[in-house]
């Protein structure tokens, strides 16, 4: 079977400095990759490139079937099949602060996908209970903990259903408890058939929960 | 015993006149121009005109004295001898019932007609007030012909406008912007020289007769009897007569008042009438106007808000989502229109416009108050846009909405949050604003407030009521912005 993502020599440079040299890397169906290093290493910035949110000027990544080539980002208009395939929880959360748990969860699925708002929200409350965040459903982001916060996060990006699920250093705001439950959180999402590439710089994280791990050394 | 009282009434009359007894220093407004008081074209550090040299005269009179001239306001000239800025205001002062009844005036020295100007095309057809039902009808702010048209308001449905100037009325109307004006004679008819006889012809049936006077403070009541006869004097000589010849306004109705004068000591005050209203009962009389001109504020408030938001909302997704030259463009737009007073905006674009468009007074202010604002929301916009965290931009592109639909859904609803307060503050800091409308003869709050504390003499009562009525409307508005700062703050 095909890899779900492949990477094959990523290069990115900021003003002829290289971020990142060379990085390749595939991540299976039913695999958590760990992408490992320091601090400023170009974690962040493979997840980006991988997203598309940051142009790379060489090699060449491909999501299932779906292939980036070096140079700008392409338009939105070019990037639907990719945003469906592709989701990314970030390290802040980045949550919607003028929405609900709830509705940041429905809101790609009611704009994006077209589904009305009563299916919208018997997803978003599913995904929620998964998370074991169901009776946080109706809080303000600014009411949540760091932890409810990850799993509100990593619940919206699932909504679309992508296959892979990009997550920038998810062990951050987590105490030693949670990181456990994340862990298992991350298991139950590739047995359902997702890959997973985790950039963290937590190497008992990635040790223990990792399939695979690939270092970036600066 | 006779010869001591007047040696106490001279010393008086002289201490006066500190710090230098040999000055009368006396007050007019330059702007009025001539033939009342203007410039000097030779030496403009100079004044003439007539009431110059009424002044020299009266100076001469009080015992040689040399006159010396301060320039005031005209509008504030009643308040400005109370004040002690000098001893005689003089410049075209008109002889009203509340003017006697709350400083020292003086014995009229000029008879003037309130006439009617009028297009050439309407002078078939306007006649007098009566025929101007509906009509536009300008003049000059606080002065008899300004109460005569109010007063014509209510009877035969004239619609007042009021200038600042005795300039701008005439030009309006040979514009069309107003349908007649009408002022002094003496105004009227060097308009008329001005425009080289063309443009506007002046009604022969004058609508009211009037007299100019001087204003002393109410204390110098001594003072201002020593000039009376002064005045009189000047009218027997024939120094007057002169005066008024060599300025071109001498007319048959001058020595008509003359000999009334002279006739009866007590003429002075034939104009005056009786009419002495207290305070309280002219607050009430002008309450109903006070509300109207509220009403005024609030309207040209609220209308110049709602295109300064259209405008700046405009702007802000021009400078942050644009490309160069339209940013470029904006940016120039914002800078030119912050960078220059709202004050000079209002003039170019009610006069300086006025050969190509022709805007009526409202539309103008709304267009000048809201284009101006505009610059300002747009920087509120652009600040609350990029007040958005990057971060979440980046998650809704990755969710796979379009730009529109993020700045729909998720930027805009939290930039309008960021933006609320400080677009309330910016309501009431327009609210207050509004009040520079006035100069193109929109009678807002301010206005008639200055209107009303003219004709009460005194900005006590008039001033703490204008300042209520603006409390009440911006007070509960700078509450609403304090109360959605703290909840609605950008993290």
């Amino acid at each position: 079977m095909n890899p779900l993502l492949v990477i094959d020599r990523l290069s990115v440079r900021y003003d002829s400095r290289d971020v990142l040299r060379a990085l390749s890397l595939e991540v299976a169906r039913g695999e958590i990759v760990a992408l490992m290093g320091p601090s400023g290493v170009g974690k962040s910035t493979a997840l980006r490139a991988v997203a598309a949110l940051q142009a790379f000027d060489d090699g060449q990544i491909v999501v299932d079937g779906f292939a980036l080539a070096p140079g700008p980002v392409p338009p939105e208009s070019r990037l639907v099949p990719l945003r469906r395939r592709v989701g990314l929880v970030f390290q802040a959360h980045a949550l919607f602060e003028h929405l609900t748990a709830l509705d940041n969860i429905t809101l790609a699925l009611r704009h994006v996908l077209g589904r009305t708002r009563d299916e919208a929200e018997a997803v978003a409350m599913e995904l929620l209970a998964s998370l074991d965040v169901g009776p946080r459903a109706s809080a303000w982001p600014g009411q949540l903990s760091g932890g409810e916060a990850q799993r509100v996060a990593i619940a919206r990006a699932l909504a679309p259903d992508p296959h892979l699920l990009l997550m920038d250093e998810p062990t951050a705001a987590l105490d030693p408890a949670r990181r456990g439950a994340l862990g298992a959180t991350l298991r139950r999402l590739c047995e359902q058939g997702r890959g997973l590439l985790v950039a963290t710089h937590d190497a008992e994280f990635a040790r223990v929960n990792a399939d695979r791990v690939v270092s970036l050394t600066a | 015993m006779i010869a001591a009282r007047l040696a106490l009434c001279v010393l008086t009359s002289l201490g006066a006149q500190r710090p230098s007894p040999r000055v009368l220093v006396w007050g007019g407004d330059a702007e009025g121009g001539a033939p009342f008081v203007e410039a000097d074209p030779a030496d403009p550090s100079q004044v003439r005109g007539f009431d110059v040299e009424v002044a020299a005269r009266i100076a001469r009179g009080l015992g040689g004295r040399t006159a010396r001239f301060v320039q005031v306001q005209w509008s504030n000239i009643d308040q400005s001898v109370e004040r002690g800025d000098f001893t005689l205001g003089l410049s075209g002062v008109e002889d009203t019932p509340t003017r006697r009844a709350r400083h020292a005036v003086t014995l009229p020295y000029f008879e003037f007609r309130e006439v009617l100007a009028v297009r050439p095309e309407d002078a078939g057809r306007i006649h007098g007030l009566a025929d101007l039902r509906g009509r536009r009808v300008a003049t000059l702010g606080a002065t008899i012909a300004y109460d005569l048209l109010v007063a014509a308001r209510d009877t035969t449905g004239v619609i007042p406008v009021s200038y600042d100037d005795d300039v701008h009325p005439y030009g309006d109307l040979a514009r069309g912007r107003v349908d007649a004006v009408l002022l002094d004679h003496i105004i009227a008819q060097r308009a008329l020289r001005r425009r080289g006889g063309s443009g506007f012809v002046i009604l022969a049936q004058p609508v009211a007769l009037g007299h100019y006077v001087g204003v002393l403070a109410r204390a110098n009541s001594a003072l201002r009897d020593s000039v009376d006869a002064v005045l009189r004097q000047a009218m027997r000589d024939g120094t007057l007569e002169q005066i008024f010849r060599r300025w071109d306004v001498w007319d048959q109705s001058q020595g008509a008042l003359f000999d009334r004068i002279s006739r009866n000591a007590d003429g002075a005050a034939g104009a005056a009438g009786a009419a002495r209203t207290t305070r309280t009962a002219q607050a009430l009389a002008y309450l109903p106007s006070l509300a109207r001109a509220a009403f005024v504020t609030l309207l040209v408030s609220i209308l110049s808000m709602a295109l300064a938001v259209i405008v700046g909302l405009t702007l802000a997704s021009g400078r942050v989502y644009g490309p160069v030259w339209v940013r470029v463009a904006t940016t120039v737009y914002v800078e030119v229109i912050r960078g220059t007073p709202l004050l000079l905006q209002l003039f170019v674009i009610y006069y300086g416009l006025a050969g190509v468009v022709r805007l009526p007074a409202f539309l103008a202010a709304v267009l000048a108050l809201g284009l101006n604002y505009g610059a300002y929301e747009a920087e509120i916009y652009r600040g609350a846009l990029e007040a958005v965290p990057r971060m979440q931009l980046e998650a809704a592109r990755t969710l796979g909405f379009s730009e529109w639909q993020i700045l729909r859904l998720v930027r805009g609803p939290q930039a309008l949050r960021f933006a609320l307060a400080p677009m309330t503050n910016d309501f009431v800091a327009l609210l207050k604003d509004s009040a520079l409308v006035s100069v193109i003869t929109v009678v807002e709050l301010t206005k008639q407030t200055a209107i009303y504390a003219t004709n009460a003499g005194s900005w006590v009562v008039p001033g703490a009521l204008c300042a209520l009525v603006y409390l009440a409307m911006s007070l509960p508005l700078a509450r609403l912005a304090r109360r959605l700062e703290r909840r609605w703050r950008p993290a």
